[in-house]
Order: C-alpha cells, then sequence, then structure tokens
C-alpha cells in the first residue's frame, strides 16, 4: 500500500522534489501544518520578518540566480502582505512561486478569522493562480507552478492551499505529466521572421539594439555581445537590462529613457531600425508614443506575443526565446557576412560616439563641499567592482545606481522596474546574498526606502546574510522632491523626511545586530565603502548623508517626446551641431 | 467600433470566467454579450464572448486571453461563415382584446408560447440579434411586463469543429524548475 502522509507532507515533499533549496516566509495559523514538516526537510526556510521582506526576497534570490524564488506565508494578512511583491514580480517577469495558506476548504466564502480570497486578490497580478482543496491535486499543483513560473515570459504564481487539505492524509506521487492544455509558450523562432529581421538589418542605415529584461532573464548576454560584434550595431540596454551588454564596451550607447543618457536616447530617436530584444517600450523609454523614433522600423523580439505590437507596431514580429532568437539572427547574419552581405553602419556609430563624447553622464559637485550622492555611488561601483550584486529601492538613488555604476555581468543589477515598488532593496538583497552567498551584496538604499523594510536587517543579522547596505540619505522623497523643484515651484509638499534626524540610521544598525557607519564628507568616502567591504561576518550599513539639491539628469519629462531631453536643467543636447558633422559624410 | 465574435474554449474549472470577466474589465473592454456552457467535451467550456472594439485592441485582448493558461483556444467568427442565436424569455400583457394579435405576433416570428396568465403570456424566442429585436419591437405596444435574454451563442458552418485540433493532450514532461 502506498505510504500514508499528511496533505502538510505532501506539500513539503513537492518542494523538495521541485528542486526548492531556500524558501523565504512567516508561519500563522492557516499554513501552519506545512511548518511542521519543513522542520526535517532539507529546505533552508528563513525566517522574515514581514511577508513583503520574503516575496522580494525570493525577487532577489530569482534574480541573482535564474533559479524560482520561493515564499511562503499564512492566510489573510500574510497573504495579502505578499501582494505587492507578487505585483512587481509580474510587472518585471520574475519567476516565483508564492505558497499561502487558506483557513480550511469548508469555512471558505465565511468571513472565517484571517480569510482573504488571495486566489481572487492575485489573479489579475499573477501569471496562474490556484487554490488548492484537495490534498490529492498538491503534487500536480505544486509541479505546475514550478513549471509555469519559470517556462516561457516568466513570471510569479500563487499556490493557496487550505488547511483542511494540508491536514487530511493523502499519498504523495510525483507527477510526469502536466495537465496544462492550454499553456504551450513558443520558445523557437520561426526561420522566416529572422529572415526578414536580417533583411531589414543590412538594409538599415541607422538602426539601434534596444535591449531589455528579457535578454537577462533568457540567459542571452553571450549571443548578443555575438550579434552586436558582428554588425557593429550600437546596443542600449534598458533599466532592466543593465549588465547584458557591458557598459564598457565602445559600442554600448547606455540606458534609454526618462533619465537615459542623451547618447541612448539619441540612439533611439533618430534610428531608421530598432531591434527590440525582450524589452516592451515601456512609457519610461519611449516617453511620448505619438513622437517616439519617429523614422524607425521595428524588428520586435519577445517570448510574450502579447508584448508584440502592444505600444509600437511592429514591422517584424518574432516570437520566441530571446537566445534563440539572437543566436538565430547570428547565423543568418554570419552567413550573409560570409557572402559579402553586411550593414554599413560606421557612419551612424560615429555620430552616436559624438555625442557619446558630447554629452556623457555627469553631475555636479555640489560647492558646498557636502556630498554628491552620485559620487558616492560611483565610487562604491568602481571599488565594489563589476563581480559584485547591487540591489536598489525607486527614486534618485535608483537611477543613480543604474547610471554610474560600470555592469559587465547579467544579473547582477537588480531592481523595481516596472511596478517601482520602494522598499525592494534590503529584502530583495537578502534574497540574492542567500541565493549567492559567495558574492559581495549592495543594496543601494534611499533613506525613505530603507524606512519601508529594513526590518529585515534582523532576518540578515541572526541568519548569517552578510549584507552591505549603502543609504543614499538626502533626507527626503527625493524623486518626488525632484519634481516639486522642476513643476510645482519648489513646493515641497510631504516629502521632507528628517531621516538625518531621525531615526539614526547608525544606532538603528547596531540595534540590529549590524555595523553602522556614517559618512558625510568626499574625503571619507573610499575609506568609508573599504571599510563596509572589509565586513564579512555581519551586515553593515552605511548612512551616506549626501546634499540633498542633487537631481537626476538627463530626463525626459513624463509624457513629453524624448526630442524634448534635457541634460541638466534647461540644458537641451545641441544634436544639430553632431548631426550636421555627420551629414557631410559621404553615405 | 465593430462588433467581433470570440469563441474561446476553456478548461472547465473554477475561477475561470472570474479570469476572463477580469482581464476584459482591466484592460478597458466592455463586453457586450457573454455566454458560457459545456462543449462536447468533458472538460471544456466555450464561451461565446461578442466586443464592440476597434480591430487592433481586438488583436491585444486575444493576445491577453491567450496568455491565461486556462484558455485552450480562441477564434475568432466570421459572421459571413458563422450561425449565430439568443434566446429570449418575454412576459407580454394580452387582454381578452390583444390576446389575438399577440399570438399572430408569435406565430409570425414563430416564436412560441411557454407560459399563459389571464392577463398575460409568456413567449420564447430564439433567433439573431436583428430578428429579437424586431420581434420586441412589434411587442412593445402591448406591454413587455418582463424580459430575460441568453448572450449568444455561435459556431462556425461547414463540418469542421474548432475544438478538433486544440485538444489533442498536450503534456509537458515535468522536470526540476529549480537548481
Amino acid at each position: 500500500m502506498t505510504e500514508q502522509i499528511t496533505g502538510a507532507q505532501s506539500l513539503v515533499r513537492s518542494l523538495e522534489a521541485a528542486g526548492v533549496t531556500d524558501i523565504f516566509g512567516i508561519p500563522g495559523g492557516a499554513i501552519l501544518p506545512a511548518y511542521d514538516p519543513l522542520m526535517d526537510s532539507s529546505i533552508r526556510h528563513v525566517l522574515v520578518r514581514h511577508e513583503q521582506g520574503a516575496g522580494h526576497a525570493a525577487q532577489g534570490y530569482a534574480a541573482a540566480t535564474g533559479r524560482v524564488g520561493v515564499c511562503m506565508a499564512t492566510s489573510g494578512p500574510g497573504a495579502t502582505n505578499l501582494v505587492t511583491p507578487i505585483a512587481d514580480a509580474h510587472m518585471d517577469s520574475v519567476p516565483m512561486v508564492a505558497v499561502t495558506g487558506q483557513v480550511g476548504a469548508s469555512m471558505i466564502g465565511t468571513d472565517a478569522f484571517q480569510e482573504a480570497d488571495i486566489r481572487g486578490i492575485t489573479m489579475p497580478i499573477t501569471k496562474h493562480n490556484f487554490l488548492v482543496t484537495d490534498p490529492a491535486e498538491i503534487p500536480q499543483r505544486v509541479a505546475e507552478a514550478f513549471h509555469i513560473a519559470s517556462t516561457g515570459r516568466p513570471g510569479p504564481v500563487l499556490v493557496d492551499v487550505a488547511k483542511s487539505a494540508l491536514e487530511a492524509m493523502t499519498t504523495f506521487r510525483w507527477p510526469t505529466e502536466l495537465q496544462l492544455p492550454g499553456y504551450r509558450p513558443v520558445t523557437k523562432p520561426h526561420a522566416k521572421q529572422i529572415r526578414e529581421a536580417a533583411k531589414l538589418i543590412l538594409e538599415s542605415r541607422r538602426p539601434v539594439l534596444y535591449v531589455g529584461g528579457g535578454t537577462i532573464r533568457s540567459g542571452a548576454s553571450a549571443e548578443l555581445r555575438a550579434l552586436a560584434e558582428l554588425t557593429g550595431m550600437p546596443v542600449v540596454t534598458t533599466l532592466m537590462a543593465r549588465g547584458a551588454f557591458p557598459d564598457s564596451h565602445p559600442q554600448h550607447l547606455g540606458m534609454p529613457g526618462m533619465h537615459g543618457s542623451v547618447s541612448a536616447v539619441a540612439g533611439l530617436q533618430k534610428s531608421d531600425l530598432i531591434i527590440s530584444l525582450g524589452a516592451r517600450f515601456d512609457d519610461r523609454v519611449t516617453g511620448r508614443l505619438d513622437s517616439f523614433a519617429p523614422g524607425a522600423k521595428v524588428i520586435h523580439a519577445d517570448i510574450d506575443p502579447a508584448e508584440i505590437g502592444k505600444n509600437r507596431h511592429a514591422d517584424v514580429p518574432i516570437v520566441g526565446d530571446c537566445r534563440e532568437v539572437i543566436a538565430d539572427l547570428v547565423t543568418v547574419l554570419k552567413a550573409e557576412a560570409d557572402a559579402g552581405h553586411t550593414g554599413d553602419f560606421e557612419a551612424w556609430a560615429e555620430f552616436l560616439s559624438g555625442i557619446k563624447r558630447r554629452y556623457p553622464l555627469g553631475y555636479e559637485t555640489p560647492a558646498d563641499g557636502s556630498l554628491a550622492p552620485q559620487y558616492v555611488i560611483q565610487r562604491l561601483g568602481e571599488i565594489a567592482g563589476p563581480d559584485a550584486i547591487y540591489t536598489s529601492g525607486v527614486g534618485q538613488h535608483q537611477m543613480w545606481a543604474a547610471q554610474f555604476i560600470g555592469y559587465e555581468k547579467p544579473m547582477t543589477w537588480l531592481n523595481s522596474g516596472g511596478l517601482g515598488t520602494m522598499g525592494y532593496s534590503v529584502p530583495a538583497a537578502m534574497g540574492a546574498k542567500v541565493g549567492a552567498p559567495d558574492t559581495t551584496v549592495w543594496a543601494i538604499d534611499g533613506d525613505g526606502c530603507f524606512q519601508m523594510t529594513n526590518q529585515e536587517l534582523a532576518t540578515c543579522a541572526i541568519n548569517d546574510i552578510p549584507i552591505k547596505v549603502a543609504i543614499v540619505n538626502n533626507e527626503s522623497l527625493g524623486m518626488v522632491r525632484q519634481w516639486q523643484t522642476l513643476f510645482y515651484n519648489e513646493r515641497y509638499s510631504n516629502t521632507d523626511l528628517h531621516s538625518k534626524r531621525i531615526p539614526d540610521f547608525v544606532k538603528l544598525a547596531e540595534a540590529y545586530g549590524c555595523v553602522g557607519l556614517a559618512c558625510e564628507s568626499p574625503a571619507d568616502v573610499d575609506s568609508t565603502i573599504e571599510k563596509a567591504m572589509s565586513i564579512n561576518d555581519v551586515p553593515v550599513v552605511v548612512d551616506f548623508r549626501v546634499n540633498r539639491d542633487a537631481m537626476v539628469w538627463p530626463m525626459v519629462a513624463a509624457g513629453k517626446s524624448n526630442d524634448e531631453i534635457k541634460y541638466a536643467r534647461d540644458l537641451a543636447p545641441d544634436f544639430d551641431r553632431v548631426e550636421d558633422d555627420w551629414e557631410v559624410r559621404p553615405a | 467600433m465593430s462588433k467581433h465574435t470570440l469563441s474561446v474554449l476553456v478548461e472547465d474549472k473554477p475561477g475561470v470566467l472570474a479570469r476572463i470577466a477580469g482581464l476584459f474589465s482591466r484592460r478597458g473592454f466592455n463586453i457586450d454579450s457573454l455566454a458560457v456552457g459545456p462543449t462536447e467535451h468533458a472538460d471544456v467550456s466555450r464561451m461565446t464572448i461578442v466586443v464592440n472594439v476597434e480591430s487592433s485592441p481586438l488583436e491585444q485582448v486575444t493576445k491577453q486571453l491567450n496568455k491565461l493558461v486556462e484558455v485552450i483556444k480562441i477564434v475568432e467568427l466570421d459572421p459571413t461563415a458563422s450561425v449565430d442565436r439568443e434566446l429570449v424569455l418575454v412576459k407580454v400583457a394580452a387582454t381578452a382584446e390583444t390576446r389575438g394579435q399577440v399570438l399572430d405576433t408569435v406565430q409570425l416570428f414563430r416564436a412560441k408560447v411557454i407560459d399563459v396568465a389571464p392577463d398575460a403570456v409568456t413567449i420564447q424566442i430564439t433567433g439573431n440579434a436583428g430578428k429579437i429585436a424586431d420581434f420586441l419591437r412589434v411587442l412593445e405596444p402591448f406591454g413587455i411586463r418582463e424580459l430575460v435574454q441568453s448572450g449568444m451563442v455561435a459556431i462556425g458552418r461547414g463540418s469542421r469543429s474548432i475544438s478538433e485540433r486544440s485538444l489533442r493532450p498536450v503534456t509537458v514532461p515535468a522536470r526540476p524548475a529549480v537548481g
């Protein structure tokens, strides 16, 4: 006779069978049965302090390793506290499985204690979700959840298990087949579309590789580099794709979008062909859509057919996994090159390097001797180097971290791009450190963001997860303040956090069992970072007390055309000058 | 704006209607008509959804629907190559003087009386949207007391079935997704 076990034991065995080694979570009433067999499991459970921390940790773990991140919570408030990270993972295509307890099956729908319809709540923000009330279904649903989360366009899957199913007796059988007749992601691109794309590339004069987060999720960096170097096409990497292509590469124009480099924005705006690879023409990249890259045809490759043509018409749509798409493009273009057909992009590349030289990323050093936040972040990137993993919250510090750190490798830049979740940084760093324990992990955070999720410092200190946190403390909700400066006549409504006074971040770090450091002079930046780098047994928190008036530049104001980019306040780049130089060249 | 009829084959699982209705509302599409019911396959339901949109947003909504894991197949029915029907039950006032005229109308439209009361009759009619609108316009002067109407159901003409090819069992070998 098959062994009789509880549904809870079946759940833990299923997670083990799915290959799970780490879970972030908090127990509670409805999920309690599952926590008992978890004690005897090989799976490491990291007890967090807030379920939001568990969710972001699972995201950070997934983004740093490429494996599915797992978080666990109880019913009701436990589950609803996961809503923000689930929505975040959905927007940024992060493979994640959330396991929640639900009230007993007979109590569902009765407004029972700690009951929330988390399946209903998360329908719009998950790739898929399940409510399991029959214990016999547990292995099948868990197997499907991991398959759905990790294949196709990755995303979060929620498995809500009724307490009655966890307590009931059942048998365990890991499925060999999945019952998903409606789920068939296409990964292999159509050869005809690849040939069409190659034709457009060879015909174009001003092409640009518009590289999005999909290239990171599909592990396409090597193929991307081969494609770029084979053709000489310039490259822009979106906020989600920083690190997909080395920043040090001469063909790299930087990040496009609202706070992108002038060269990356110009590269898209003035191109005649955009080759979009795992990007989605987000409004933060395109600015005003009807004036975005007006002269460009579009090759749009994405594993999600719904992204193609959603915001911008695609002349050549390609449905497929980015790595396969790029590899196939390389094969076809190589064959064309061998037959003597290559594109001539030299004049274009030169025009863009001219812009890159003329309008490099930069910042002003405050005249009063106070600390420039950009300087702190730049030095941090230089000292910790391209092997470290960097996470960030959302706002000014996020943009500076995207701009001023040189990323050379994929999966070293983790941030909340689509949803823009303040508080992502510390728990995501914790998850990344659990997934990559031998890698230095820096959470670059704002003083506003840090105060949303810093309770996970306790989790880090207790569980031997020595992350490093750089608080870029401008004592305000800096990005909102920047908009108030620019668009609301410097009326600073509710953006002053007084964080240089309260809390004392050094004391707070120490209270959490971390090392707390502070720095407010440019002269001390290097030594402070080096000190933080030398401490590897406990988490370190550095309070960088920076100038509060620094702003993020360049900037395309919301709803404006990318043509109206300003590289500093009231300063528009003079493309015509560079363009004149360029247009006298023979075509 | 123009009307489009989508036939959507879905797995017969709890919550699937909520998923589809939710998707339409959050993407800003109005459903003109919706009918759900079983099909020739035990585990598959079929939804007939009528939407009033331009063709490019329709493509987007179809793609978004296709992303739902429980959606197996979506077909847009060509009005010239398909048949569509709605069902209406309508309670009409019928006095001694008007009863004869009401029954004439029922005959004329090949509708059916399904219940009779001293001062009213209840009529069942099936047909396409045009026929039903005409019928109700004729009944209007007699006094419509209550009306209930189904969503539209539709099926392609000819011998082929939209479920033929899509319902072959598609199984994916399970493998560790983590690590």
